[in-house]
């Protein structure tokens, strides 16, 4: 009833604040100062369960859930060089429950990430120049969970072409996070915290850094179809596997899972969107992915718009992956004790996945509710099933006000 | 053998279009330019392409985060 209240109270206020922006907006251009552009609203639910969690060596619950909720406020002017500058502010905070953080330390009642926050902050600035048809940008990103801590960076830059018909992106990013070592109670050396409330012993804190480049290319084809590619090459170092993640071997003895300190992984997606006569809109993604720990995945999107009225529409979708595991993958005791590198993490083991859903977006041109600036809603559920047997389920709703 | 065919008629299938282009002027863009014809990820799927972070091991070319940050559960 609190989120509720807190939600409506929210929602209320930037409406407020949208509206007094609104009626200056002429003024406001003339004197080249700050306008709101818009403001997206995005809640979710998340939930699971399954019985191959990686805490407990592949076997047991992975019942969790996830509600999530966010805010971006995307902020523009104009400068003397009649340059167009956006400042987008996005803040993210998820509340998740996971029964199967409970097993890292059964014994402890507050143990780590049993039930935890995580918030998730981001500021860009963009400059876009219109004379020589470019945009360059700069973001900085920060995450923080009960063992997690993250920062990031971002640079961008775009180019349009004369015709406006084609893009060119690149964008470069670099994270640098840091990773509290919780170990599984049972396993921990003497005098190595828990890292619950109140134990004084210490945890290691470990580094993981990521170094992401993106380059795509848009292109308008015809009056009715576009399309993008991505190559998205990655790179990670630092600690990879998760500490509080069991391995059970073939002789029964157990350890915590080890993985290498580094990944390189090679992304490659297209994506098409199609306008098939006046009412149907049609969607596709595919995206091959390579990794050096020996994973290929393929993943396929395909999404139909159809617009009931030009103002309502539903968008059925469908997507399809396939993985193969990573080389260091075995389940639950079947790992050999001489091996170097293991792990019982099904995330990363092979297997299908089918996630089904359907989409409802209402744009009507007068806003919703005869609010003006409230300028569209969209209400989304999807079915999740994984091969391992795994399921889930996501509703998201999201709101956008202009 | 079997790659270097995909690998191919990926490339040729790009190059086709792309090279299929025809200028399309601002005013012949209603189509192109209507809201649900973007090339990004919608912002509801904004959550889902987390969940597909944590739950499968492939990630990024899709618009999403492809690293950094966690939130892993």
């Amino acid at each position: 009833m609190k989120k509720i209240v807190l939600t409506v109270g929210l929602l209320v206020g930037l409406l407020k604040g949208v509206y007094a922006q609104t009626t200056n907006d002429k003024e406001a251009y003339e004197k080249r100062k700050l306008k709101i552009e818009e403001v997206n609203l995005v809640s979710g639910y998340y939930g699971q369960d399954g019985n191959n969690s990686a805490v407990t060596g592949g076997l047991g619950t992975e019942k969790l859930s996830d509600f999530a909720n966010s805010i971006d406020l995307k902020l523009s002017f104009i400068d003397r060089k009649s340059r167009q500058h956006f400042i987008n502010a996005d803040f993210n905070i998820d509340h998740y429950t996971s029964a199967s953080s409970d097993n890292i330390d059964p014994l402890t009642i507050s143990s780590a990430s049993r039930s935890d926050t995580h918030v998730y902050p981001s500021l860009s600035w963009t400059v876009k120049d219109d004379a020589t048809r470019t945009s360059r940008g700069l973001s900085y990103s920060y995450s923080t969970e009960y063992d997690y801590q993250s920062h990031g960076f971002n640079v961008n830059f775009a180019k349009i072409s004369k015709d406006n018909n084609r893009e060119f992106s690149l964008k470069a990013g670099a994270f640098f996070d840091t990773w509290m070592a919780i170990l599984p109670s049972e396993l921990r050396p003497a005098g190595y915290g828990s890292a619950a409330e109140g134990d004084r012993d210490p945890v290691a804190y470990k580094p993981r850094n990521s170094y992401n480049l993106a380059l795509s290319l848009s292109q308008v084809i015809n009056k009715r179809l576009q399309l993008l590619v991505t190559v998205e090459p990655a790179f990670q170092q630092g600690l990879l596997s998760t500490p509080y993640h069991r391995v059970y071997f073939t002789d029964g003895s157990h350890t915590v899972e080890k993985l290498p300190g580094s990944r390189f992984k090679l992304p490659v997606g297209v994506r098409l969107s199609y306008f098939l006569g006046d009412k149907v809109i049609l969607r596709g993604f595919y995206r091959f992915y390579a990794d050096d720990w020996g994973m290929k995945a393929h993943t396929a999107n395909f999404e139909a718009t159809y617009k009931i009225t030009p103002f309502v529409s539903v968008s059925p979708f469908y997507r399809f992956h396939n993985q193969t595991a990573v080389r260091y993958f075995n389940a639950y005791g079947k790992h050999g004790p001489t091996e170097a590198y293991y792990t019982s993490d099904y995330d990363i083991s092979g297997f299908t996945s089918h996630f089904v859903g359907t989409g409802i977006r209402l744009a009507p041109p007068g806003g919703l509710f005869g609010i003006k600036q409230w300028h569209s809603v969209e209400l989304r559920y999807g079915h999740y099933l994984r091969s391992t047997g795994m399921v889930g389920n996501s509703v998201t709703l999201a709101m956008k006000l202009k | 053998m079997n790659r270097i065919i995909k690998t191919s008629l990926s490339a040729l299938f790009v190059a086709s279009a792309l090279s299929s282009c025809v200028t399309v002027k601002e005013y012949q863009k209603s189509r192109i330019n209507d809201s649900e014809m973007e090339l990004s990820a919608r912002k509801s799927e904004k959550f889902e392409q987390s969940f597909y972070l944590y739950r499968e091991g492939a990630s990024g070319a899709n618009g999403g985060k492809s690293g950094g940050g966690c939130g892993c559960n």
